[in-house]
């Protein structure tokens, strides 16, 4: 028989975070702090709106693009809230979660050879996006000293004459890394002279604990060259609802939603429902979120000084990224380790990327009761490492 | 919201966390917190640090009700007189003035339906200034204080997710 199989997906390796999955759920009693998504429940007015739009027979497709009173939604959250200001009927497409936005972003925006610049440690699903796209991933290494930001001369070297696309992935998933204001700017300058589009992931947008999350999108001419990639999945708690949206160029999002509706046709339409009140009735639910995380953000950091173990304080999403390189182990040795001797499962930082080594991925979507278990179980295997070293 | 409204929210939920550990939380000084606590304790803001009870899983038989009570108000003491004199028993855990079709809302325990009827029967009833009172009993208790006393949270999620 023939190989049933595309040569291009074969070869994309799975996602370093599964064969840990694997090992921790043959652990029965395991802790976990690896999960990427909040603890909270959607707050319950919006899925009582999800509920009341299936009693109502919202049963059926909406318009390719989602329901246009969504996309209105939208618009008027990103002015109100990033002082961007798109179009809904052209600019705006609802998508199933950020991750089909970031999928069919670059099958609309890469031809065969074109560069995308991907600053790692970042979400796992933008290198092999790139590659189905027929694009060529080219990793920046963000480094630790610069609290994992991208800088403009980092971006400045990795360009060459077939870069056309950079992926922002800020507030970060897995370092909590954000870009200010000023880090920005400096990156729009060069993308500007250098001609190159962007793809800003600001999913975690919501959720940063120092200066207002800015979107490149707002920045002087940045809003041409921008695919703006947001959801509700961590700023509502939605993310079972599969909800996510992208802004941009209109002629981008043309193309986008072409794909889309070939694809998928529309995203869920009692989600959209569900999604319209978040929006309209949700800031205040965000706001309690928020600080909940903020709470355990500066619980875990102080337990990490505590202990001694070094961080870099972050200031976005809901994950620390301590440095566990004085241990002279990988990443993957010391979550092995932890996860059997101390039965606490977190990500090495390499499931990231390579500049993740050193690192590990703390989330803190969980209960303070359940962290602090959680560290007492840290601090006595960490103090145990250091026994044995002497 | 300012220090005081987040130390608020914090001990609402949790009366028993240490003033450490506000202070780690809120990114605040800790004799900051502590003197905070302090005034606010002393300014009648924070009234107790009770604990949230399910009896209904205890073996002490214990039964609630909430009374609706309708009284004539006096001349010069409004609804504040015949308050105090309802609060002053210690079996009455609340008493609210309330808008609306009666005046005070009162809440209640007993060890028996019999003697929460009869509090209700001999002493609310026998004030002069009660015109009529209307007593219902908990059945049962699904949420108290903010708090879901029928289910436990479960977390459902995966165990790891990118």
């Amino acid at each position: 028989m023939r190989n049933p199989l595309a040569d291009e997906v074969v070869k994309i390796k799975p996602s370093g975070i599964r064969k840990f999955f694997d090992i921790v759920s043959e652990m029965k009693d395991a802790i976990s702090l690896g999960v990427g998504e909040p603890d909270f429940d959607t707050p319950w007015h919006i899925r009582d709106e999800g509920i009341y739009s299936l009693e109502k027979g919202r049963t059926h497709y909406t318009s390719n693009a989602g329901l246009i009173e969504l996309r209105e939604e939208i618009c008027r959250y990103l002015r109100r809230r990033f002082q961007v200001d798109y179009d809904p009927k052209k600019e705006t497409l609802i998508t199933v979660g950020g991750s089909e936005a970031i999928d069919i972003g670059m099958r609309a925006m890469l031809n065969p050879g074109d560069e995308v610049l991907i600053p790692q440690p970042s979400y796992v699903s933008y290198e092999p996006c790139a590659i189905l796209a027929g694009g060529k991933p080219v990793i920046i290494d963000l480094k630790a000293e610069n609290e994992f930001r991208l800088t403009a001369q980092e971006l400045l070297d990795a360009i060459t004459e077939k870069t056309k696309l950079l992926i922002l992935p800020f507030p970060n998933n897995p370092t909590g890394a954000i870009m200010e204001r000023a880090d920005l700017e400096a990156v729009a300058k060069v993308c500007i002279e250098k001609d190159i589009y962007v793809m800003s992931d600001e999913i975690y947008g919501e959720l940063t604990y120092k200066e207002e999350h800015v979107s490149i999108a707002s920045l002087p001419q940045m809003k041409e060259r921008t695919l703006l990639i947001n959801g509700f999945s961590k700023s509502h708690a939605m993310t079972g609802w599969r909800l996510g949206y992208v802004c941009g160029p209109a002629e981008i999002i043309a193309q986008m939603t072409k794909i889309h509706q070939f694809a998928i046709m529309c995203a869920p339409t009692m989600a959209q429902y569900a999604a319209v009140d978040a929006l309209k009735n949700g800031d205040g639910d965000v706001a309690q979120m928020r600080e909940a995380y903020d709470q355990r953000r500066r619980f875990l950091l102080n337990a990490f000084r505590e202990m001694g173990l070094e961080c870099f304080e972050p200031y976005g999403a809901f994950y620390v990224f301590p440095c566990i390189k004085e241990f002279g182990m990988t990443s993957d040795e010391f979550a092995n380790r932890f996860l059997q001797e101390e039965k606490v499962a977190v990500v090495p930082g390499t499931a990231f990327g390579d500049s993740g080594e050193g690192f590990l991925r703390i989330s803190y979507a969980y209960s303070i009761e359940k962290l602090k278990v959680a560290m007492g179980k840290l601090e006595h295997f960490i103090t145990r490492l250091r026994a044995c070293e002497k | 919201m300012n220090m005081r409204e987040k130390i608020l929210t914090m001990i609402e939920k949790n009366s028993r966390i240490g003033v450490k550990e506000i202070s780690v939380m809120l990114g605040e000084d800790e004799l900051a917190v502590a003197n905070e606590l302090k005034a606010m304790e002393e300014e009648g803001v924070i009234c107790g640090y009770h604990t949230l009870i399910d009896w209904e899983k205890t073996s002490i038989e214990k039964v609630s009700a909430l009374i609706e009570v309708r009284v004539t108000p006096q001349r010069g003491q409004g609804f504040d007189n015949i308050a105090e004199r309802i609060y002053n028993y210690p079996e009455v855990n609340s008493v609210y003035l309330i808008s609306g079709g009666y005046d005070l809302l009162v809440s209640l325990e007993g060890k028996s339906l019999k003697e929460v009827s009869g509090f209700v029967s001999q002493k609310l009833s026998a004030l002069d200034t009660v015109l009529s009172t209307a007593t219902h009993f908990i059945l049962k208790k699904y949420k108290d204080h903010g708090t879901v006393l029928c289910k436990k949270y479960e977390d459902e999620r995966e165990l790891i997710t990118p």
